[in-house]
């Protein structure tokens, strides 16, 4: 039982003159979390959960191969090359090999560490840089430049603009999937959350307690009826919901593509803007947000100074989905439909949710709940993993789109805005879509209970 | 990195994407699932055929190269690992189950076939493959033959060895063994087949195998049973075997391992217990129900604090979950586990964990144990973590200890992961300075170059036995 040296032991001198890749080794060596390194047994038991090992066979892009290449680059062995860094960002983050993993290791906080030390260090490309500045630094975190863009969004559907990308040639250049996805896009709504029904809800019925409504950032833009939705489905729950409107964005795309400062900034807005709203819990109605928000706390370990605000603020995130079968039951109303549910990765495996959306459809009188094969593995959507990876992207989901069409299901029912979005994509791309729509969870139950609504109203008027 | 001509011969045969000597690919093809072992190999091949392997091994022949099989890399015994470089020569690629022959009850499957593949796809025609790794949703057939796998059916079943009827394999100089068949009966000069069988890919590259297939069995039914005496357990075990009774699985967890699966999993599960039962039987429901029976009323009297049979097969499925979150909760606790795998007679299982738990407190080290106790099947797995290098060298001195307890009750070195690395300084002890020769010798008629998986199986390190405990 003894230690094999690695042939090629210590490959890499970090005093040798500096390149970014030497920095970049350096900065890896510094930041990677040894814990979570060493904690991984390689039992490979995470290689058949991964999207991209399925996809190439390749070791390195398993998560365990992921994980010995950190390891690698940290103890100094091999130094972090393009290579390196193109695997990082291969990666969908969709950290199914967490749920896989017998020893617990948090694949997600390594990648995390990974890429941001690759932001800081790697030589990228103008284009990329002004990019990540333009949409992270300079969109997400504003709520004002969110909303004109949405506003603008909005108006680019209505007037000739349209026309003007398909005439100049911008079509031409935008891969065929990103012209799909234009035509998938809801309306942008200038108009979000707060905007529409203000910051207070009062509860319904027998008070469950004070909900803090996490409204995010793009979803209040593209997706402000859900957010509208899951406010009201709250309150009928029996929460008291409140919206402040000093909220940022959670920082996850941050997080996922290296901006850490970045995320750590927002984190602690977030915090203090929940901490002084004093709710019990702070709802999510988007998986992604949901994880990293419950990430807060990790992510400020090294800060004394708001380690505890941060603890209070990560165990208090919950899914919108443990709330409401949590609370009053819902008057929900017959909606004979066939159903079936695609998890979101960052619900299952970065908040650990499973099943309650499930009980949820299966609790709509009428409906019929079928099971997705496969149901359970990312949908290849993974943030803005499907525009810097188009052919993996596509490939997963043309897979996924096989085995749901399997499920002849009316609806296709998910959790998380940018796998909504991919499962609209996907429909069309099947030619689905006069056949099934996508639903988020949300629209779905609002849309049962409006039946609800709409009868009772009815009823009220034949009397 | 490959040399440039040899690389251009490999590109040749497999093609530039199958052929990879970047450094990404050689560190993630420098280990395996054993802890404590890395080294880097020169490059990376990923034949797709019979033709290819031979291709490849012809070439490697040329140069002279290491060449070392891998199917998932989940061993336990550093056989993957390329201790003295050369090609890591992967066989996922090889993933075609080819025939499921339901009239002589084979199934005819490419080396890189998931054995939990091979399970569904049987299991649909209603046949059963029992060889069952608890690495199997992972470990390859290939991978399991080259290692004769077991599990928790080996007891009433067997393990791999036992469901292999014949192989087709690669001769390290390219030429092309064929071996057995899908005969039953087949007694023509040396079991070739058998010889294969754990070998550890260093007598010759699988690239085919048919295997025994059996009826699946109609029903299965579970029990638990508590103890507060390890002797009672140990006694349960041999009355119901001696009372003809063969479960399809016998498991067993010590107290430690009871202490920290419940910490982990919160089951319900006895933390004051010296050691759990967990018994299952399977086959024609009226058969299944009368074993169950008896073997609650051996347990009963045995002494055992506790006994419960599970209602449904669900039930019992949830029974057994405990044995199988043994390993979640083992690797939570440290950061380092070292799975080991003696086995020693099953009247001897109570000798063997005292004597486990003596050598832990004596090295001051923590060491949970459970296995297969119908068949002896011990995995004594020390918690540690591997940067802390005075814990590390306690655990081998401890492990040398284990080993001279197991082979002093009569037991072997490796019941199922094989030899390789790990256990390559203690063959001698078990098989001897003749035993040794014979199997050296073996090597060098399939192997006279010596470029299949070197490093492994024989170790230039033996060590000196200690005699005594
Ligand atoms: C958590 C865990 C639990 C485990 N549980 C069990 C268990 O219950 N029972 C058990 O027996 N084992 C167990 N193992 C060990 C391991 O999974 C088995 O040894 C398995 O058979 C290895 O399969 P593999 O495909 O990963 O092979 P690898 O690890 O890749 O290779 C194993 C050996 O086979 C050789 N090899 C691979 N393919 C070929 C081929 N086509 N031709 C020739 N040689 C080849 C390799 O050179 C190597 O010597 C466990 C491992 C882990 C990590
Ligand atoms: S499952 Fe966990 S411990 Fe095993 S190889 Fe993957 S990350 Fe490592
Ligand atoms: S996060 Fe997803 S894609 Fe990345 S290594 Fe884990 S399972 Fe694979």
């Amino acid at each position: 039982m003894t230690q094999t040296a690695p042939t090629k032991a210590k490959m890499v001198n970090h005093n040798a003159a500096a390149s970014p890749w030497n920095e970049l080794g350096r900065k890896l060596a510094l930041t990677l979390d040894t814990e979570e390194l060493t904690n991984c047994m390689r039992c490979g038991f995470c290689l058949p959960a991964c999207p991209t090992y399925r996809e190439t066979g390749l070791e390195a892009a398993s998560p365990r191969g992921r994980i010995a290449l950190m390891k690698a680059a940290h103890d100094g062995w091999m130094m972090p090359d393009p290579a390196f860094q193109q695997q990082m960002d291969f990666c969908l983050g969709c950290r199914a090999c967490e749920s896989a993993c017998p020893a617990d290791v948090r694949f997600g906080r390594l990648l995390e560490q990974s890429r941001a030390a690759i932001a800081e260090h790697a030589p990228q490309s103008q284009r990329e840089k002004g990019l990540r500045k333009l949409f992270l630094r300079g969109l997400f975190p504003h709520r004002y430049r969110l909303r004109l863009m949405g506003a603008t969004l909005a108006l680019y559907r209505k007037t000739g603009l349209h026309w003007f990308v398909h005439k100049s040639g911008l079509a031409r250049i935008l891969p065929l999937h990103l012209r799909q996805l234009d035509r998938i896009l809801p309306a942008a709504s200038s108009q979000g959350v707060v905007e529409r029904i203000g910051t207070v809800i009062p509860a319904q019925g027998k008070k469950r307690g004070r909900v803090g409504l996490f409204r995010g950032c793009i979803m209040d833009v593209v997706f402000a009826d859900t957010n509208e939705n899951t406010a009201r489905l709250l309150a009928a729950a029996g929460y008291e919901v409140v919206i402040p409107p000093e909220q940022t964005c959670c920082g996850a795309l941050h997080a996922h593509s290296g901006e850490e400062g970045e995320a750590l900034e927002l984190a602690r807005h977030n915090i203090q803007t929940f901490r002084q709203a004093d709710v019990d819990w702070i709802a999510s109605n988007a998986g992604g947000c949901g994880a990293q928000l419950m990430e807060t706390s990790y992510l400020l370990k090294d800060d004394a100074k708001w380690q505890a605000d941060a603890h209070w603020f990560s165990t208090r995130i919950r899914d919108i989905s443990q709330l409401l079968l949590a609370g009053n039951p819902l008057p929900l109303q017959s909606l004979p439909k066939r159903i079936t549910y695609q998890h979101s990765c960052h619900l299952q495996n970065g908040m650990k949710v499973a099943g309650a959306p499930e009980s949820l459809i299966r609790s709509i009188p009428d409906a019929t709940y079928v099971d997705l094969f496969e149901g359970d593995r990312c949908c290849g959507s993974a943030g803005i993993y499907n525009l810097t990876h188009p052919e993996t992207s596509m490939n997963i989901l043309d897979e996924k789109m096989n085995h749901v069409k399997e499920t002849a299901a009316d609806i296709l029912v998910t959790t998380n805005p940018g796998c909504l979005l991919q499962m609209k994509l996907g429909i069309e791309r099947a030619g689905l879509h006069d056949r099934m729509e996508a639903l988020h969870l949300v629209d779905l139950l609002m849309q049962s209970m409006k039946k609800g609504e709409n009868a009772h109203e009815r009823t009220e008027k034949a009397q | 990195m490959l040399k440039s001509e040899m690389k251009a011969e490999l590109v040749a045969v497999l093609g530039d994407a199958h052929v990879r000597d970047d450094t990404e690919s050689r560190v993630s093809y420098s280990y395996d699932a054993t802890p404590l072992y890395q080294s880097m190999p020169d490059g990376v091949v990923f034949p797709s055929t019979t033709q290819e392997v031979q291709s490849v091994l012809r070439i490697a022949s040329k140069y002279n190269t290491p060449v070392i099989g891998r199917g998932s890399g989940s061993n336990l015994s550093a056989d993957t690992v390329p201790v003295n470089g050369g090609l890591v020569m992967v066989m996922t690629r090889m993933n075609r189950i080819l025939e499921i022959d339901k009239e002589n009850l084979t199934a005819t499957v490419q080396p890189g076939v998931y054995t939990q593949a091979l399970h569904q796809a049987v299991e649909k025609e209603g046949l059963f493959y029992p060889p069952d790794p608890s690495s199997m949703k992972i470990s390859t057939l290939g991978g399991n033959i080259a290692e004769c796998s077991g599990g928790l059916r080996g007891l009433k079943y067997g393990t791999t060895k036992d469901y292999v009827l014949g192989l087709e394999a690669v001769l390290a100089n390219g030429e092309i063994l064929r071996t057995g068949g899908k005969l039953y009966k087949d007694v023509a000069g040396y079991d070739l087949t058998k010889l294969l069988i754990g070998s550890e890919g260093t007598l010759a590259i699988i690239t085919e195998a048919t295997l025994k297939l059996i009826p699946l069995p109609q029903s299965r039914r579970a029990l638990v049973a508590h103890f507060d005496d390890l002797d009672a357990a140990a006694r349960t075990v041999s009355a119901i075997i001696a009372a003809g009774i063969i479960p399809c699985t016998l498991e067993f967890m010590d107290r430690k391992t009871i202490q920290v699966v419940e910490e982990y999993a919160r089951i319900g599960l006895p933390q004051e217990m010296d050691a759990i039962l967990l018994i299952e039987q399977d086959g024609p429901p009226v058969l299944v129900e009368q074993d169950i029976q008896c073997i609650h009323r051996i347990a009963a009297d045995n002494g055992a604090a506790h006994i419960a049979i599970a209602e449904t097969e669900a039930d019992g499925s949830r029974l057994l979950a405990a044995r199988r979150s043994a390993l979640s909760a083992l690797a939570r606790l440290r950061p380092t586990l070292i799975l080991e795998d003696t086995t020693v007679p099953r009247s001897r299982i109570a000798d063997m964990v005292r004597a486990i738990n003596r050598i832990a407190a004596e090295y001051n080290l923590e060491i949970c144990t459970f296995g297969h106790a119908g068949d002896g099947n011990l995995h004594p797995t020390f918690l540690t973590d591997a940067r802390n290098q005075a814990e590390i060298e306690r655990v081998e001195q401890a492990f040398a200890d284990m080993v001279e307890t197991a082979l002093q009750l009569g037991g072997t070195i490796t019941g199922e992961h094989g030899v390789g690395m790990a256990k390559a300084p203690f063959l001698e002890w078990q098989v001897g300075k003749t035993g040794i020769e014979v199997m050296k010798g073996i090597k060098r008629a399939f192997d006279p170059q010596g470029i299949l998986n070197p490093g492994k199986i024989f170790s230039d390190r033996s060590l000196p036995r200690k005699g005594g405990t």
